[in-house]
């Protein structure tokens, strides 16, 4: 692998960035691996390279139907954070936050993490009073947390309507100065990049239709392009989670859904940070291109369709519309969905399964992108011991069996609902 | 936006309706259910890619529950029936 540097940059645009060399390497399919991967997202590639680079294992396959970063890790609105109350969680997203600050440096891909804080609005006093108690749990779970006063937030967002005749009037906000956005194809390229000069081979445009499984062991995958063998499979797939437990005749506590989100034609820089109401239901950042970056909830039924429906468009550009009037007269440029892997109790599932060398990785509902590196690492850990990590321990199958689930909501065993 | 046909209102916007999930399960017996039978119940789910037969409650209209078998893969609305009534085959 070609360093990339200032030198190479320097070097390349000598000779009119002709004779780049090709990132990663597109290799067939071999019979037998140690280990393959389903899903080239963020988490299945990462996972890969964890796997070479922290357990020194190198013979594997990372299987893609599509494109690599194709699926949510190419559509999610970027917002990374580490603000959880429950301390299963939070140590969980804490780790994966601080990965994220070497990630470029250690990828050498420049992922462009934005640190510009995250700001969680609060619109009752009832709220103020819950953030302050969240943010002190994330304090003294080792993160970072700032509880604002409706003028600290107008000073950071000026264009936000922080009026008292606001229809939903702010009252305060925490702020994690350490969260952010980061170029969400640059983290799916960065893992692609450094996997392959591991040794991965990543095999796109390779559908899994099948699990060879024999006396409750995994032996294999079936796939468009032909049976390959490995005892040990782990799945990466986001929505597609609940299908592939089929192959392995599994019923999950997940559900498909399609969150959309959009963008509004670019503008000069106006929103510096990531503006996030749980209340409203909306979140909102812009781009380094210049376009604001819009999501909100799910559209609310199953789907395993990468697209969703008008209703929920409308809703999310009025809820956005009324926490910052002048943006009304943006135009909308684009909009689109992915398949959500929604959770009984809106916290991912990074596990064994009863059936041995098959490994889950989803569960992710709104929140998978920012657990990408975090994720990676206790997945990878999880593979080559055959024992999770101490990070994710807690994100085991059986939980839900066990009474043990993590529902930062409290929510209630309702996917869309989280 | 997905158009609903409400058995007793007729066609109808989705908006009209809010969701009520998977209609494929039964409530276990209160008197004789062991856990692993709540526990499947309450937690797990088929979420089949294609057909999917789902609850919907028309709550800006009748109020009544609407069974609907949906292909989540396209959305395609492909029958409706009361709640207790079978949709016919190929759904999940
Ligand atoms: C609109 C939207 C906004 C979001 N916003 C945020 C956000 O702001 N912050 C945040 O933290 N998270 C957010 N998320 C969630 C986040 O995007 C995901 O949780 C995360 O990217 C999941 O990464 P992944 O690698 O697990 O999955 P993906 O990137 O979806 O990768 C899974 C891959 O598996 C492949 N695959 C599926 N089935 C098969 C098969 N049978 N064989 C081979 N390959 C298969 C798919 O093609 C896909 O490429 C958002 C999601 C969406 C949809
Ligand atoms: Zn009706």
């Amino acid at each position: 692998m070609t360093r990339y540097s200032i030198f190479s940059l320097a070097r390349n645009a000598l000779t009119g960035h002709k004779n780049w060399p090709q990132a990663w390497r597109s290799p067939e399919p071999k019979p037998e691996y140690d280990v393959i991967i389903i899903g080239a997202g963020g988490h299945g590639l990462g996972t890969a390279y964890y796997l070479a680079k922290n357990h020194g294992i190198t013979n594997i396959a990372v299987l893609e139907k599509g494109w690599l970063g194709g699926g949510n890790t190419g559509r999610n609105t970027t917002i990374v954070r580490a603000n959880y109350e429950r301390t299963e969680n939070e140590l969980f997203y804490e780790h994966s936050l601080k990965l994220w600050e070497t990630m470029s440096q250690d990828l050498n891909f420049n992922v462009m993490f934005s640190q510009r804080g995250v700001i969680n609005l609060a619109h009752s006093d009832a709220q103020v009073d819950a953030f302050q108690r969240r943010g002190n749990a994330m304090i003294l779970n080792g993160s970072d947390a700032m509880l604002l006063n409706p003028a600290e937030i107008k000073a950071r967002a000026p264009h936000l309507d922080c009026s008292a005749d606001a229809r939903f009037p702010i009252k305060g906000g925490l702020l994690q100065p350490r969260g952010g956005t980061a170029r969400h194809d640059g983290v799916a390229w960065g893992y692609a990049r450094a996997a392959d000069a591991r040794g991965v081979d990543i095999i796109q445009n390779c559908e899994v239709t099948g699990l060879d499984i024999s006396n409750g062991q995994i032996t294999g995958v079936q796939t468009t392009r032909g049976a390959i063998k490995a005892k040990k499979v782990g799945i990466a797939v986001a929505g597609h989670t609940g299908h592939l437990a089929t192959m392995a005749g599994m019923r999950l506590p997940i559900e498909s859904h399609v969150l959309q989100a959009m963008v509004s034609e670019p503008v000069k820089p106006c929103l510096d940070t990531v503006i996030t109401s749980g209340a409203v239901h909306c979140y909102i950042s812009q781009s380094d291109k210049g376009e604001l970056v819009m999501g909100g909830d799910l559209d609310f039924y199953n789907s395993y369709a990468q697209r969703g429906n008008f209703p929920r468009i409308e809703d999310v550009v009025s809820s956005v519309i009324t926490m910052f009037p002048s943006f009304s007269r943006l135009r909308l440029m684009r909009t689109w969905g992915g398949v959500m892997d929604m959770s009984m109790d809106g916290s991912p599932i990074i596990s064994k399964t009863p059936t041995k060398g098959f490994y889950i990785n989803g569960g992710w509902c709104y929140g998978g992108f920012k657990a990408t590196p975090g994720s990676a690492w206790v997945f990878a850990h999880t593979i080559a011991n055959d024992e999770p990590h101490e990070l994710n321990g807690q994100y085991r199958l059986e939980r839900f069996q066990q009474g043990h689930m993590i529902d930062e909501h409290g929510a209630g065993p309702t996917p869309g609902a989280h | 936006m997905l158009e609903i046909k409400c058995p007793w209102c007729g066609p109808r916007a989705q908006t009209e309706f809010s969701y009520a999930g998977d209609a494929t399960l039964t409530r276990p017996s209160l008197d004789t259910a062991t856990e692993t039978e709540w526990y499947e119940h309450v937690y797990l789910r088929g979420n089949p890619r294609g057909p999917h037969d789902e609850l919907w409650h028309h709550a800006a209209g009748c109020r009544r529950f609407v069974k609907v078998r949906r292909d989540v893969t396209t959305h395609e609305i492909i029958a409706t029936a009361g709640p207790h009534e079978h949709l016919g085959g190929g759904g999940k």
